[in-house]
């Protein structure tokens, strides 16, 4: 369970650093008086739609963190036998990485105005998405095929399980980004379209670290690394 | 939902977001169906909540038949028995109290009092509602599947929640799991609402610190939610794995009826921690709103600002960030490390500080006040009352070598009820009193609500103070029955009987409440806007019930915080929070 006490104090920091911003320390009751007469604690003015999309990455994350805390304790039982990661895997991995590019381009497009890079740039987000999903499930079937099953280790357990749940998270985000071309195909106005590209942008970049991360963890190239933080925290 | 155009240079201040930009329903399905107003979400959440919870009020007097009356019921077999408690605790921690104070109270509050027109996020709002019937609905079809609901207890422990031999092991356990993932889908979908309505659509002048407890309450429980819920459904997703793929997540090798079952290595710890990560944290989602909702009942029934206003705010944040670190104290007999426990007890009696500093400050509150015995007041007394018993036994069973031999008695059912089952129900009550009159512009019926407020609180004590006795006599919890036990002397059989006659009355003394929900809604003396004359913004509405959007043309402008009750020189008792300083002599709105 360290991961995820680590997470939550990082969570704690952050909340902690705006609630530091809210002058929680004013008196309310002599604060009587009109707006502006008392700076601070105002209400945010970015959209709502991206403070939500902040709130929803931080639950996300909750929800990754916590798959990887319980990797991390159950791998310790003499049973778990790591399985070899398919080679496949890391051509994924560049495809992941071409599509949160991709993305970002057509946000930058979006900046200068540029309707046509919007479309191209989500258009080829959106199809690698689709080509890392499609690895994904050839990923397991390879693995299903060399005899590496779903319930024969819980190494491949948490291997099945944290790939669907990732996939299952990019599925989501291809949702959104549908509906974002779809809104960019009817529309001439780009600048009504800049929040939503800017966070399915936000959104992949998200999901490529978390697979980042999940990829190092299930190559074992973490191992080292929580095997230091299990010693420091027990 | 509505995207307001973003542009870095200008961004428009959420309180001048125009009517415009407000979903409008267009037919009767829209409006009352599928609407995407939070007041109407929020009635059906409290509907359906109440609607479930009632189901598990019935299992409870089952339950009590069986205990009170052993074998005198020949309908209620020791299975039945197990899966009574595992669907009433199932139900009434998480189908009822979670979504009735998030879903039901948060929709419905914290927009009018913060000052929006509605959530920031509506279409999504409604989803959040409908997702959750969903997983109401799979829940109840649980009890008409072969084999019937699972019996594993609402804590639904591996290996033992999904081996043969436990009732439910076919459908039972299957969707009790799915219910749950899909209950947190949904309440994510809300949890968003509420945390960005709070932080983004806050009207002008309405800082952090002028905001009413009952949304920092609700806020904070929310914020808790969204991080605590996340465990759980790891545990699900895992458990439900374990069940239907035959994974080891959790399951260790075992020999099951006979045979060799085909786990091996997994560790039933680890759903332990999984689940207590959530379900400590849970404990305080379902506290926190019920905090604040009784300092705004307390402040606002004994016309005096609340005490220690800033200190309130810091309790509950602390409580919040502190009641993340306290879950293993659910396992001290868990055969986890022993010197765990001494960590994890040492934080669960730090959590005491910032909770008794609120218990502190609702008793100043009421110090000189001019306490109006109504009957949310009531509630609210009866709420601080029993909260303090339940916590102080919390005191007993949070060390441990106090918990251990107290551990799976009657003692921690007295506890729990007391502290997350009696304490919450009074404020869910006591708000319901409080509010009904701007739901329905209707007060609920007085001497019919004094009786309910009597019989639910006299006889909550006398059903749950003897449990106590039995759980320090060592009488265990979730037993069928309890023979011919020789440390169990026959007063503890009688006792039984008793409390199970007692909590039968409490139970159909709820219909009285029901009555008067359903008969005040037609028959009720009109309530004007603001019948109880407080300060919050609820209650400055230009329509009761407010209309959709909230507050006509414009948004209400916050000039104060919101508990200027019986301010020296003003001349009412009450300044709404809407009125502008130099208007404090002439007060307007006291009813609208």
């Amino acid at each position: 369970m360290s991961a995820i006490i680590l997470f939550l104090a990082l969570i704690a920091v952050i909340a902690g650093w705006w609630l530091s911003q809210q002058r929680l320390t004013a008196k309310p009751w002599l604060e009587e008086g009109p707006v502006g007469q008392f700076p601070g604690g105002d209400a945010m003015t970015w959209p709502a739609a991206k403070i939500g999309l902040g709130v929803f990455l931080a639950v996300a994350s909750a929800l990754f963190v916590l798959f990887i805390s319980a990797y991390s304790m159950r791998m310790n039982v003499v049973d778990w036998r790591a399985l070899p990661v398919p080679r496949l895997l890391w051509l994924n991995t560049g495809v992941l990485v071409l599509s949160s590019i991709a993305l970002q381009w057509s946000y930058v497009a979006a900046r200068r105005h540029d309707a046509e890079g919007v479309m191209i740039g989500l258009l080829a987000g959106g199809a690698s998405a689709v080509v890392f999903l499609a690895g994904q499930l050839l990923a397991w079937q390879q693995l299903n095929a060399a005899g590496y099953f779903v319930a024969s280790n819980p190494a491949n357990s948490f291997f099945y399980l944290l790939t669907a749940v990732h996939g299952l998270h990019l599925t989501g985000g291809l949702v959104a980004l549908g509906r974002t071309t779809a809104k960019v195909w009817r529309s001439s106005e780009i600048a009504d379209m800049r929040l939503s590209v800017e966070l399915c942008a936000i959104y992949w970049h998200f999901l490529l670290l978390v697979w980042l991360v999940l990829l190092g963890l299930l190559t074992g190239w973490t191992d080292d690394f929580v095997n230091i933080c299990r010693q420091l925290l027990s | 939902m509505v995207d307001i155009p973003y542009d870095r240079i200008a961004d428009i201040p959420p309180a001048e977001v125009p009517d415009v930009e407000l979903y409008h329903p267009r037919s009767w399905w829209t409006r009352y169906v599928f609407s995407q107003d939070a007041k109407v979400i929020a009635i059906q959440y409290a509907l359906t909540a109440s609607a479930i919870g009632l189901v598990a009020l019935v299992l409870s007097w089952l339950m009590r038949l069986q205990l009170g009356f052993p074998g005198t019921f020949s309908f209620i077999d020791p299975n039945q028995y197990l899966q009574l408690i595992t669907m009433h605790g199932m139900i009434m921690v998480i189908y009822l109290l979670t979504a009735l104070f998030l879903g039901g109270f948060g929709n419905y509050l914290i927009p009018l009092m913060v000052g929006a027109r509605d959530m920031v996020f509506p279409y999504v709002n409604m989803l959040s509602y409908w997702v959750y019937l969903l997983a109401v609905l799979v829940l109840a079809s649980t009890f008409f599947v072969p084999g019937g609901p699972t019996g594993a207890g609402w804590t639904l422990y591996p290996p033992q929640a999904i081996l043969s031999g436990t009732p439910g092991q076919d459908w039972g356990i299957i969707l009790m799991m799915s219910s749950l993932i899909l209950f947190i889908i949904g309440f994510t979908m809300g949890g968003l609402n509420y945390v960005v309505t709070v932080l983004q659509a806050r009207t002008r002048g309405m800082t952090l610190m002028r905001l009413p407890l009952t949304v920092w309450g609700i806020f904070t429980a929310t914020v808790m939610a969204l991080l605590a819920f996340p465990a759980l459904f790891v545990a699900s997703v895992m458990l439900l794995l374990d069940r239907l793929l035959g994974t080891s997540f959790f399951m260790p090798s075992l020999v099951e009826m006979g045979q060799l079952s085909k786990y091996g290595g997994g560790s039933p710890l680890l759903f332990q921690h999984l689940f207590w990560f959530f379900g400590h944290p849970e404990v305080y989602i379902v506290a926190l709103p019920a905090f604040g909702i009784v300092s705004d009942l307390i402040s606002t029934h004994a016309r005096k600002n609340i005490f220690g206003y800033r200190m309130m705010v810091w309790a509950i944040v602390a409580i919040g960030a502190l009641s993340f670190l306290v879950w293993a104290h659910h396992m001290y007999v868990s055969g986890m490390f022993p010197q765990f426990g001494y960590f994890f007890a040492t934080t669960t009696l730090i959590i005491a500080i910032p909770t008794a500093i609120k218990v502190y400050n609702w008793v100043l509150t009421l110090w000189r006040g001019d306490i109006h015995l109504r009957v949310p007041m009531l509630f609210a007394l009866g709420f601080i009352i029993t909260f303090v018993n339940g916590g102080l036994t919390g005191l007993f069973l949070g060390n441990v070598v106090v918990d251990v031999p107290l551990s799976d008695t009657m003692f921690v059912v007295a506890h729990f009820h007391m502290v997350m089952g009696v304490a919450p129900i009074m404020v869910v009550l006591g708000a319901i009193y409080h509010w009904y009159p701007k739901v329905t512009g209707r007060m609920l019926n007085d001497v019919l609500g004094k009786f309910h407020f009597w019989v639910t609180f006299l006889g909550a004590y006398l059903i749950f103070f003897p449990m106590h006795y039995l759980g320090l006599l060592g009488v265990p919890r979730r037993y069928f029955e309890l023979g011919d036990a020789a440390f169990i002397p026959p007063s503890a059989h009688s006792l039984n009987a008793f409390i199970s006659v007692v909590a039968l009355t409490v139970g159909f003394s709820q219909m009285v409440f029901l009555f008067n929900l359903a008969w005040s809604l037609f028959k009720g003396k009109a309530s004007g806007g603001n019948p109880w004359r407080a300060t919050t913004l609820e209650w400055q509405t230009p329509e009761t019930p407010p209309g959709h959007g909230n507050w006509g043309k414009e948004l209400p402008v916050v000039y104060r915080w919101a508990y200027d009750y019986s301010v020296p020189g003003a001349e009412e008792d009450f300044i709404p929070q809407n009125q502008p300083p130099r208007a404090t002599q002439v007060v307007q709105g006291a009813a609208s």
